[in-house]
């Protein structure tokens, strides 16, 4: 069914069709309309789920903690100031492998007060242990909030997920989608069987023990391995997902789900990097550029954590100049994904021009202008490494 | 039901689980704990009157009553925070430097 939703709304028609046992949610600023439509559902009785208003975003993490630990599929919603609030428990749930399935609308964190998009909040817990998938599109937010259970509870995986969305650009725009039928969805995400959690007073046993330094590191070793892993489930699931789902709206999502989708990248000169809706601004200007003969392109992560590694890479190693676009940085070192990209980088002897761009922060408009004075910076090596586009 | 056989794994020289999930209940009572106190609680039975407070107040529930109605730390578990000491209405308890 094609119709024009919210991204918001997109996400909560995917989570009613995946049909959670439970959703938790604290219902109040900084929440989204994503819970708010899920509870209108499951008041107006369209679908069944333990749905739970909690008094806060710590409450929310640790009921759905709670219930994965029962062993039934567990979601959540939450931005800025909640996901930081549930920072503690986000450790607990990935260390115990509990494959709980999140979305996240990007927004600033506070100080000053804010509430408009920037990536801050999910760069935060980047170090987690939660996978973290970005979202350009309406589309791309209902198709990436479907695949995240399948990832997620993936035997082979077990690691919780986050689907990061931007702030009001998607949480409060409304784009075309293409909602598919139940069966359908029923077949690509069949009901979740729990491995190694599971309340049954028959067989007790223990979640959330204790690790003496003889266990801790070889427990957190195996948790690493399934993240690092997990890179090849996801690209499973994506090829699965785009097989069984073609487009039916163009340009509202690749024709294949990847790590990466490379716009125009194959034989660009300088290519820029970036997560989330401000893609869609990047490939208008690309477009305007590559019309009067400069080779530009984008990488876009699609995959955030595990870091797509190898499909960077593949990108990237043609390119002369490249730009890091990004709406988060680490006080004192500078942008996130540009550190990483560049280790990246470095670790592959590569070594083109690279420019690093914090843009966006706290609700601030990425312009075509600003995107044109990027590709300009970085092709003719002008201005300091970091760069703040206000 | 969960195959804990499939959840196993070597890493370095120990096995793991996936989680660290752990087969049945009861680990908390397996692990003997008592070994990270510095202070041992001894309890003088001759002047403990067997209220019981030490047993309501102790934050890791080890206090026991024995046989006489007389209460003492069970030093599996006792992390020698003193709490019972520095409450018992009589002083039945004191708290001693533990020596190896």
């Amino acid at each position: 069914m094609k119709e024009i939703a919210e991204a918001s709304h997109a996400i909560s028609e995917a989570v009613k069709m995946a049909k959670p046992a439970v959703i938790a949610a604290y219902p109040i600023t900084p929440q989204t309309h994503i819970v708010e439509r899920l509870s209108e559902m499951v008041a107006n009785g369209e679908f069944k789920t333990e749905y739970i208003n909690s008094d806060s975003e710590f409450a929310a993490i640790s009921s759905c903690l709670g219930s994965s630990a029962a062993g039934v599929r567990s979601y959540t919603a939450t931005s800025s100031q909640g996901l930081a609030l549930m920072n503690e428990i986000l450790y607990i749930v990935s260390g115990m492998r509990l494959p709980i399935c999140m979305t996240v609308a990007n927004r600033a964190l506070s100080a000053p007060i804010n509430i408009w998009n920037d990536h801050q909040d999910t760069m935060s817990v980047r170090d987690c242990g939660w996978i973290q998938m970005f979202a350009e599109t309406a589309q791309e937010c209902f198709d990436l909030t479907l695949m995240q259970f399948k990832i997620s509870e993936d035997k082979r995986v077990l690691t919780p997920s986050m689907v990061c969305i931007d702030g009001f650009t998607l949480t409060h725009v409304y784009e075309p989608l293409h909602v598919p039928k139940q069966e359908a969805v029923d077949d690509f995400l069949p009901g979740y069987t729990p491995q190694h959690a599971v309340l049954d007073p028959d067989y007790p046993m223990t979640l959330g023990a204790i690790g003496f330094p003889s266990h801790y590191m070889e427990i957190r070793y195996t948790q690493n391995k399934a993240i690092l892993d997990s890179l090849n489930v996801i690209k499973e699931v994506y090829q699965d997902f785009s097989k069984r789902f073609p487009v039916e709206i163009k340009n509202t999502r690749p024709e294949e789900y990847n790590h990466v989708e490379r716009y125009r990248t194959d034989d660009a000169e300088t290519i820029l990097i970036s997560l989330g809706s401000v893609c869609g601004t990047i490939k208008d200007v690309v477009d305007e550029l590559r019309a009067k003969g400069e080779k530009v392109g984008l990488l876009k992560l699609i995959t955030y954590r595990p870091f797509p590694k190898e499909s960077i890479v593949k990108t990237l190693k043609n390119a002369k100049n490249v730009a890091v676009v990004e709406k988060a940085f680490s006080p004192g070192l500078g942008g996130v994904l540009y550190n990483e990209v560049a280790t990246l980088l470095y670790e592959n002897q590569l070594k083109p021009k690279m420019r690093d761009f914090i843009v966006g922060l706290g609700g601030k408009d990425v312009t075509l202008n600003h995107i044109r004075e990027i590709v300009k910076n970085t092709k003719e090596d002008k201005g300091p490494v970091e760069q703040w586009m206000f | 039901m969960v195959d804990f056989d499939k959840l196993k794994s070597k890493v370095g020289k120990v096995e793991v689980t996936t989680g660290g999930v752990l087969k049945s209940n009861g680990s908390s009572a397996r692990n003997k704990t008592g070994g990270w106190r510095a202070m041992r609680p001894i309890t003088n039975k001759d002047v403990c009157v067997g209220c019981g407070l030490c047993w309501a107040i102790c934050p890791e529930g080890c206090i026991r009553k024995d046989a006489s109605g007389k209460f003492s730390a069970d030093l599996d578990y006792c992390k020698g925070c003193g709490i019972c000491a520095n409450e018992c209405p009589v002083k039945a308890i004191s708290m001693v430097e533990e020596k190896k």
